[in-house]
């Protein structure tokens, strides 16, 4: 009888391990390549603070999904004014924040007149300059008062600098995340990795995973290897383009290609002579070869563009042969600027693949019209205070990430020197329009302006190279926003 | 002895407050504004003002350097303007990384450089010695971040006996923890002992060829008596040296293997900090590191007199005027030592 019991109990006992090994997986370990400075979205432009924060640890009232639609978040529903200028936000209930506080209206109205106050760091303070009051109407109601009809309002509200902060928590967000999101922070070991955990008390649809772990990958060329031994499971966007081959042939990987908000474009600085003449601006486009320098930059795997537009974005519109690669067109338009001997100007390349490679490619296609770029490498921190800061160049490339950015080039006192008063009015109206339709025809307009004018030669869309194991499912395909949204990601067996 | 301690002491704070001024400039001098970085494009240039006046950006150049400098002399480093917290602790967690890893790799290297050096010696112009330092000749010139790849391809990817990278931290157990620096000390040890064994061969070889070799041998010496006991010993100076010189190296100058291997050490913590131009990190770690190098150099100077009794006996003589913590000079002071040490067996005789 003893013997019975003992076998018996062995039996159940394999059986719950074996049932436990078939279970499926609830960890994973993606790999990023930059650390982030810290972990607050609403202190810091890192796109590493949001790819890891956004939609796993903070939300905001709306958030911003896979293709890019709004979609309800902290706010259960909305309703707007006639006059578009009173958002009215329905909140879920039942919300708690990860350190046990209860998430309500005063918490939203904190978060937004924080990041429009006077002393604000947020980095992306615009999205919030339109907004003139917050009231908490009552526990689960938020009034948002506008200036004027915002046709992009619902959208910029998802964006990752707008997401939602505790009232007695936002101090501390920087080394320990006190969000409301399906996954809280476990642990932070800086230059090493960051551990995210599931949040037993999340209000809406629970995670299917138990933990994430971001593992910071500095190296493009240890990517592979951290993939192909399993330590790392996924890159939302993998570093070693060069070596996706060796994956791409692998069938326990899926390399997903999808699109970004990243504009890659050869920056121009529309003020300093003779890039404030169009028809030099114009020779410069006539002259590159778009393909050659895909090929060159991403690996042939970027969509060209011909305007400031992502081609995954709606109202998009193919500007592509506006110039076409016409060397003898070029010179023409040299000729016409009176620069038929050509000139010399300089480019600098900030430290990032796309630029150092296609930058090669841009100077060897201009010699041919006689152009002669000197190539001048610079750092980061170097680019943002000579380039973008102080304004001191010819020429640069850089990949402009934020979505729906195209009034950038309306901006006084913008790195590209551009301004244009027919553009600026277009951009003006975009704003305050709040009828889809017409805000596709004006979104049309100001991009065929960029293309026909030429304040920058517009390169190529970012691709996306997600790579991961087979059987994980769940990842996003695009990066409307840079976050790695996990809330739907899951092993299959 | 005493006086010699005292002046090399006072040379030492001299260096240190010399590199604390230069260190501070250069790093002024570097184009960049780390609030800037941090609010990226979309920021007002109100808002960069706002942060800079916040991180202390804003006051005079003298006054910033006074505050940090006296920092310094009450041990209190500053803080982080992108992690904003104590630099201290960023290099108390990057250090349990990096100097376990520099002394495992130091380590390794000594242990394979020595016999290395000794059986190429004793074998000069035989195929065992070629052959040594055909493969030396090789370890010096294949880059260490293709070979710590290979290694990563061979045991990580193939044998699956260590993890491709990262480091689980030393909670995860000390096993696992070593498991994950063994590959990386590896990767460095390896060059450094083919540089160690090929600086101990030579080292070694002029010692053999010194008169007292061959009385040693006369008076009825066994051969590998006199080369471990009588000749390594002298050979040792040039040895130390270079180990001295490794060690400092090791410690920070390993950013290509920390960021082939990810691991957390305090040469990727200095990488990132001048990348984002986290001043005061970049600047305290560079002080730190001068105090290390500094103090190693004294320790090796110590233990010439432990291998080389002579070096003891007339300490004033030998140890005159050479600035400690200038690594090229060191190299050849210790060339010149052992010329005059040879120099000095020879007027014996």
């Amino acid at each position: 009888m003893k013997l019975w019991k003992t076998i018996l109990a062995a039996a159940v006992l394999s059986l719950a391990a074996a049932t436990s090994a078939f279970a499926a997986r609830t960890d994973l370990t993606l790999g990023i390549v930059l650390e982030p400075p810290h972990l607050d979205p609403t202190a810091g432009a890192a796109a590493a603070i949001g790819e890891i924060t956004y939609a796993n640890v903070f939300e905001g009232l709306t958030r911003i999904d896979d293709s890019g639609q709004v979609q309800p978040g902290l706010a259960e529903s909305w309703a707007v004014s006639d006059d578009g200028k009173v958002f009215t936000f329905k909140l879920h209930s039942g919300v708690k924040f990860h350190d046990g506080s209860a998430f309500s209206a005063d918490d939203v109205k904190f978060s937004l007149d924080r990041a429009r106050a006077k002393d604000s760091l947020n980095p992306q303070k615009p999205l919030f300059a339109h907004i003139t009051d917050v009231t908490a109407v009552d526990p689960a109601t938020v009034k948002v008062t506008l200036d004027g009809p915002q046709g992009n309002f619902l959208y910029d509200m998802g964006q990752v600098a707008a997401v939602i902060v505790g009232k007695g928590s936002a101090d501390g967000n920087k080394d320990k995340p006190i969000g409301t999101g399906p996954f809280k922070l476990d642990h932070w070991a800086k230059g090493s990795e960051i551990t995210l955990v599931k949040n037993p008390d999340y209000w809406g649809t629970p995670a299917a995973l138990d933990k994430a772990t971001f593992r910071i990958v500095p190296d493009a060329a240890a990517a592979v290897p951290a993939l192909l031994s399993g330590d790392i499971q996924a890159f939302a966007n993998m570093p070693a383009q060069d070596a996706l081959s060796q994956v791409q042939s692998d069938p326990r990987f899926s390399v997903v290609i999808g699109s970004t908000e990243g504009e890659t474009i050869l920056s121009i600085n529309n003020k300093k002579p003779p890039f404030d003449k169009l028809a030099v601006r114009q020779a410069l486009a006539s002259a590159i070869d778009r393909s050659a320098i895909i090929d060159a930059a991403s690996n042939g795997l970027g969509k060209p563009i011909g305007s400031h537009f992502s081609p995954g974005d709606a109202g998009y519109v193919d500007l592509t042969g506006v110039y076409p690669h016409d060397i003898a067109k070029a010179k023409q338009y040299l000729k016409e600027a009176g620069l038929e001997n050509g000139f010399s100007a300089t480019i600098k390349l900030p430290p990032v693949p796309y630029a150092r490679d296609g930058g090669q490619v841009i100077q060897s296609q201009l010699k041919e019209i006689g152009v002669n770029l000197q190539i001048i490498p610079v750092e980061w921190a170097e680019w943002l205070s000579q380039v973008f800061t102080n304004k001191d160049y010819d020429l640069t490339i850089v990949s402009h990430v934020e979505p729906n950015d195209i009034d950038i080039y309306s901006r006084p006192g913008y790195y590209f020197q551009y301004d244009n008063p027919k553009f600026n009015d277009v951009i003006k109206e975009l704003g305050a329009t709040v009828d889809k339709d017409k805000r596709l025809e004006l979104l049309g307009a100001a991009q065929k302006i960029l293309a026909h004018d030429v304040p920058a030669v517009y390169l190529f869309e970012l691709p996306k190279i997600g790579v991961w194991d087979a059987k994980l499912q769940g990842m996003w395909t695009n990066w409307p926003i840079e976050a790695d949204d996990l809330t739907k990601v899951k092993w299959t067996d | 002895m005493t006086a010699y301690l005292l002046k090399r002491l006072i040379i030492a704070a001299l260096t240190l407050v010399l590199a604390s001024m230069v260190v501070f400039a250069v790093m002024e001098i570097l184009p960049g504004d780390p609030a800037r970085l941090m609010l990226g494009l979309n920021a007002s240039a109100e808002q960069v003002e706002l942060l800079r006046d916040q991180m202390g950006l804003n006051a005079p150049l003298a006054v910033r350097y006074l505050h940090w400098a006296a920092g310094l002399l009450s041990l209190d480093f500053g803080r982080s303007y992108t992690y904003s917290v104590p630099v201290i602790d960023l290099v108390r967690e990057r250090i349990v990384v990096s100097l376990p890893l520099a002394l495992i790799a130091l380590a390794l290297s000594t242990v394979i450089a020595i016999p290395v050096g000794v059986f190429s010696a004793s074998r000069q112009g035989r195929a065992g010695d070629t052959l040594a330092m055909g493969a030396a000749q090789l370890g010096v010139a294949v880059p260490n971040f293709w070979f710590a790849l290979m290694l990563i391809y061979l045991f990580a990817v193939w044998l699956h006996l260590v993890p491709a990278g990262g480091f689980p931290g030393w909670s995860a157990g000390i096993w696992t923890a070593l498991k994950s620096l063994l590959l990386p000390a590896v990767a460095l040890a390896l060059p450094q002992a083919a540089i160690l064994g090929r600086v101990a061969r030579s080292a070694l070889i002029e010692v053999l060829n010194e008169d007292y070799i061959r009385t040693a041998r006369a008076k009825g010496l066994p051969y590998r008596a006199v080369l471990w006991r009588h000749a390594l010993r002298n050979a040792m100076i040039p040895v130390l040296t270079i180990l001295g010189l490794q060690f400092a190296f090791l410690l920070a100058g390993t950013i290509i293997i920390e960021n082939v291997f990810y691991l957390p050490g305090l040469g990727r913590l200095i990488f990132q900090a001048i990348t984002q131009r986290d001043l005061i990190v970049v600047e305290s770690i560079v002080m730190l590191l001068v105090a290390a190098v500094i103090l190693i150099n004294l320790v090796v100077d110590f233990s010439y007199a432990i291998v080389d009794p002579r070096l003891r006996a007339i300490p004033g003589k030998v140890r005159s005027g050479f600035p400690s913590g200038i690594a090229p000079k060191q190299i050849l002071r210790a060339v010149q030592r052992f010329r005059e040490t040879r120099n000095r067996s020879r007027g014996r005789q």
